[in-house]
């Protein structure tokens, strides 16, 4: 099977040609080729699309993903309190709570792309349609990225909402250190929380390419993103605790949402939103070069 | 004419065996011929047992006025539990055995309501709970020495408390010039009886203490303590924030009379406020200090050693890979078309369902006590190179945490296992069971966990969640202590839950009994 999925695709390689050949045709012949490696790429995107999209399970998965952040915002929010100025209490914290389970849908969402492939057997057909590899997974990439992040603003967009709804009535005032919930670092936190959730589609993604086993590779992402912090929580060394919640993505994607107390956190906003990003190229590099390296 | 009857065919095979432990037999070696779920098993083992080295790791230090400083020494009492030993004590020394009795007609107090200055505490009248005043035959005046005291507190009716951790209760209500309470401790050898009484002629008896080892030679006299109160007006860094005032009249003593000599007990131990004080009036005496006696628990605890509840502080590392396969074990029946030849094998569901719960609780149980077992064995020397534990830690409690633990894990791969023959696709399965199990003791430490989560009092930490999900069941694993007699803080981070062990594990139990019923219901109903 896959000999059969490694032949080469047809076509002329023109830099390999031997004698002289024409200048123009050279450009002629890249041209050409760059055209149907264009094609190839905008193919490759139209079935995958195809593929999410004929599929009830992405849509009811990225639908859970909006209703259990808002869910968790709704009364989590409800319950707050804050009595006085410097209560402590992040209101981002409490509106964006719901992420912690919504992360695990779309984890599985992230996941089923590729493990589905694999279960199913699809897998073999899609190499051989598509017989280069990378652009079938980067394909396969850009049109898991597209639905999640609408769905992960949709979410976010609620819970934040929800949070700016409530909370002012539970002492989340401006007397108490709370300017309005709409400020920039607001909005900064609500735009980091759709980013945080989107590269953890992209890291279920690449684990699960590596991985090619739909349950171990959840295991794997929920553990890597539910560890650190248990991990932390648990430990009696400060630093040592400290670099834990600096290297994991989950702690470091929450200090990416922080929007009170910022300076004290192990992480810049900025920073850790590209901790996040670190690992979710990491995942994706791995679950490339398995791929392209790898029997599928 | 004659009828044949045609006799039914009949195999001349002996009929099969159709027990259940033979089907569980089948599970078992569908189980162990899987290598992917072998290896998940052990690596359970590997991951709990590796986790205590990092969970050892501690650079713990104690805040002090000058920063981080080397944590105090913490006395321990005759059982080597750390205990709580500050307090003013006027006494005099006594040999063999007697009686001391006393009639306490006023306890009053002062609660520090913010500080006033560096060291020196604002204070206003008010007693705590456990503020207490009474009568005490202690062995010595060094800290962590046995005694046994009779005693009226702020709102706990009047005690018999000894060597620490004891705690009987007495007459109830509280004392005034009115309604005082007579209070008598009888020593007899190694036995100190206390007795309480309204009005100084009819006498109840209210406890017999045991003091092994006790020397011929005690100290018998009076003493009071504001007692330790964790208290959000408290903003002295001990917590030592109430002093006790306790007014002592008719006191009868059986020995040979010799003057009393005044000692605070525990004096730079605890860092208390301020010393004791006492005062000699015609026909009275009175008594006023802050401290306590008692266990030294909680937020009271303030030595540099760890729990033994550490060594297991990898159990959720160890899990997730259990929860992997245990819910694979029902969905990759699915996934392969096998189920179609388990059930036409078994067509009775239900049984092929109790057999695999049966075989992966085995499993869990197994991994459980023997990942348990090692890092308790592999954690105790490593946790004593903080110092010696935070409470010592009997060999039945070590037994409670081993079997709890197999326990815990054996109830969260049935669990999955039940999560993964509703949902019957592994990763949305997988991913339901550990967003069940293992992600609502991350919210137990965040605002979402709701205002219990602070634990102020007896009543633990952690909130909702480690009450109501199936994390609860890590309770099973609290190695210290909790006492109704200290009103200390108990927070999670101290290692303190809100249920009792046992509970906390049948509230697991109860997550896995519902979901496998679900799970039953649905298997018989539905199409495979």
């Amino acid at each position: 099977m896959s000999s059969a999925a490694r032949v080469a695709p047809p076509g002329h390689r023109p830099g390999h040609r031997p004698g002289q050949a024409p200048h123009a045709a050279v450009a002629a012949l890249r041209a050409a080729a760059t055209a149907a490696l264009r094609a190839a790429a905008v193919a490759a995107l139209r079935a995958e699309w195809a593929k999410f999209r004929t599929v009830a399970g992405p849509a009811w998965l990225l639908a859970g993903v909006v209703t259990l952040t808002v869910a968790v915002a709704v009364p989590a929010a409800g319950v707050a309190r804050c009595g006085s100025a410097g209560c402590g209490i992040d209101p981002a914290t409490v509106s964006f709570g719901g992420i912690y389970l919504a992360q695990a849908v779309v984890a599985v969402a992230g996941v089923l792309a590729i493990g589905n492939e694999y279960s199913t057997g699809m897998i073999k057909l899609s190499l051989t349609a598509m017989p280069r590899r990378l652009t079938w997974f980067f394909a396969k990439a850009a049109v898991l990225t597209a639905p999640v992040l609408a769905a992960s603003a949709l979410a976010v967009a609620g819970a934040a909402l929800a949070g700016r709804l409530i909370l002012p009535g539970h002492g989340f005032t401006p007397a108490h250190g709370y300017a309005s919930l709409t400020s920039a670092t607001d909005a900064r936190a609500a735009v980091a929380a759709v980013l945080y959730l989107t590269l953890i589609a992209l890291l279920s993604l690449g684990v699960a390419a590596a991985v090619r086993d739909s349950a171990a590779a959840i295991g794997l992402v929920l553990g890597v993103l539910y560890l650190f912090p248990l991990a932390a929580s648990v430990i009696s060394n400060p630093p040592l605790a400290r670099h834990l919640d600096q290297i994991g993505p989950l702690p470091a994607g929450l200090d990416a949402q922080a929007t009170i107390g910022v300076s004290g956190l192990p992480l810049t906003p900025w920073q850790g939103l590209g901790v996040v990003a670190l690992w979710a190229a990491g995942a994706l590099l791995v679950g490339a070069l398995a791929l392209r390296l790898r029997d599928a | 004419m004659t009828t044949e009857t045609a006799a039914p065919h009949r195999s001349s095979l002996p009929p099969g065996r159709d027990s259940f432990w033979h089907l569980v037999h089948a599970e078992w070696t569908k189980f162990r011929t899987v290598r992917g779920w072998v290896i998940a098993a052990l690596v359970t083992i590997v991951a709990i047992t590796a986790f205590v080295f990092v969970a050892s790791d501690a650079s713990r230090s104690c805040a002090g006025p000058g920063g981080p400083s080397a944590c105090p020494t913490q006395p321990t009492g005759p059982g080597g539990a750390p205990v709580i030993d500050a307090f003013y004590f006027a006494h005099q020394p006594v040999t063999g055995s007697g009686t001391i009795t006393v009639q306490l007609t006023s306890l009053a107090g002062q609660v520090e309501v913010g500080p006033a200055g560096p060291g020196a505490p604002q204070l206003a009248p008010g007693l705590a709970p456990w503020s207490k005043a009474g009568i005490i035959i202690k062995e010595n005046t060094s800290a962590g020495s046995a005694y046994a005291a009779m005693m009226v507190t702020g709102s706990n009716g009047v005690r018999m408390q000894w060597d620490y951790v004891n705690d009987t209760p007495g007459l109830t209500g509280g004392v005034s010039a009115s309604a005082p309470r007579w209070l008598r401790l009888v020593r007899d050898g190694g036995t100190i009886t206390g007795y309480d009484s309204a009005d100084g002629a009819h006498w109840r008896l209210v406890g017999t203490a045991t003091l092994p080892g006790l020397t011929a030679t005690v100290q018998a006299g009076l003493f009071a303590a504001g007692s330790f109160y964790a208290s959000d007006s408290c903003t002295y860094d001990s917590n030592f924030c109430t002093r006790a005032t306790g007014v002592f009249r008719h006191i009868g003593l059986s020995w040979p009379a010799t003057g009393w000599t005044g000692t605070n007990v525990g004096g730079p131990n605890f860092g208390l406020p301020g010393p004791g004080t006492f005062r000699q009036s015609a026909g009275a005496l009175t008594i006023a200090s802050f401290g306590d006696i008692g266990p030294a628990a909680g937020d009271a605890f303030g030595g540099s050693g760890l729990s033994l509840q550490r060594a297991l502080a990898g159990t959720f590392f160890g899990m997730i890979p259990l929860i992997v396969a245990a819910a694979m074990f029902i969905t990759a029946e699915y996934r392969r078309r096998l189920i179609w030849v388990s059930l036409t094998a078994v067509p009775r569901r239900g049984r092929l369902l109790a057999a695999k719960a049966v075989v992966i609780g085995a499993v869990g149980f197994a991994a459980g006590l023997v990942a348990a077992a090692l890092a308790i064995a592999v954690g105790l020397p490593l946790l004593g190179r903080a110092g010696p534990l935070a409470w010592p830690v009997s060999l039945l409690t070590e037994a409670r945490l081993v079997v709890g633990t197999g326990a815990l894990l054996a109830l969260a791969a049935v669990l999955a296992l039940a999560i993964g023959t509703i949902v019957r696709r592994s990763a949305p399965a997988v991913a339901l069971a550990i967003a069940v199990i293992i992600v609502p003791y991350l919210f137990s430490f965040g605002p979402l966990a709701g205002r219990q989560a602070q634990g102020s009092g007896p009543g633990g930490g952690g909130g909702w969640p480690l009450r109501f999900t199936p994390a609860a069941a890590l309770s099973v694993q609290q190695a210290v202590p909790q006492f109704h007699q200290l009103a200390a803080l108990y927070s999670l981070q101290a290692g303190y839950y809100p249920l009792a062990p046992w509970a906390g594990l049948a509230v697991e139990c109860g997550w896995a009994a519902v979901a496998l019923a679900l799970a039953f219901f649905l298997l018989r109903r539905r199409d495979a």
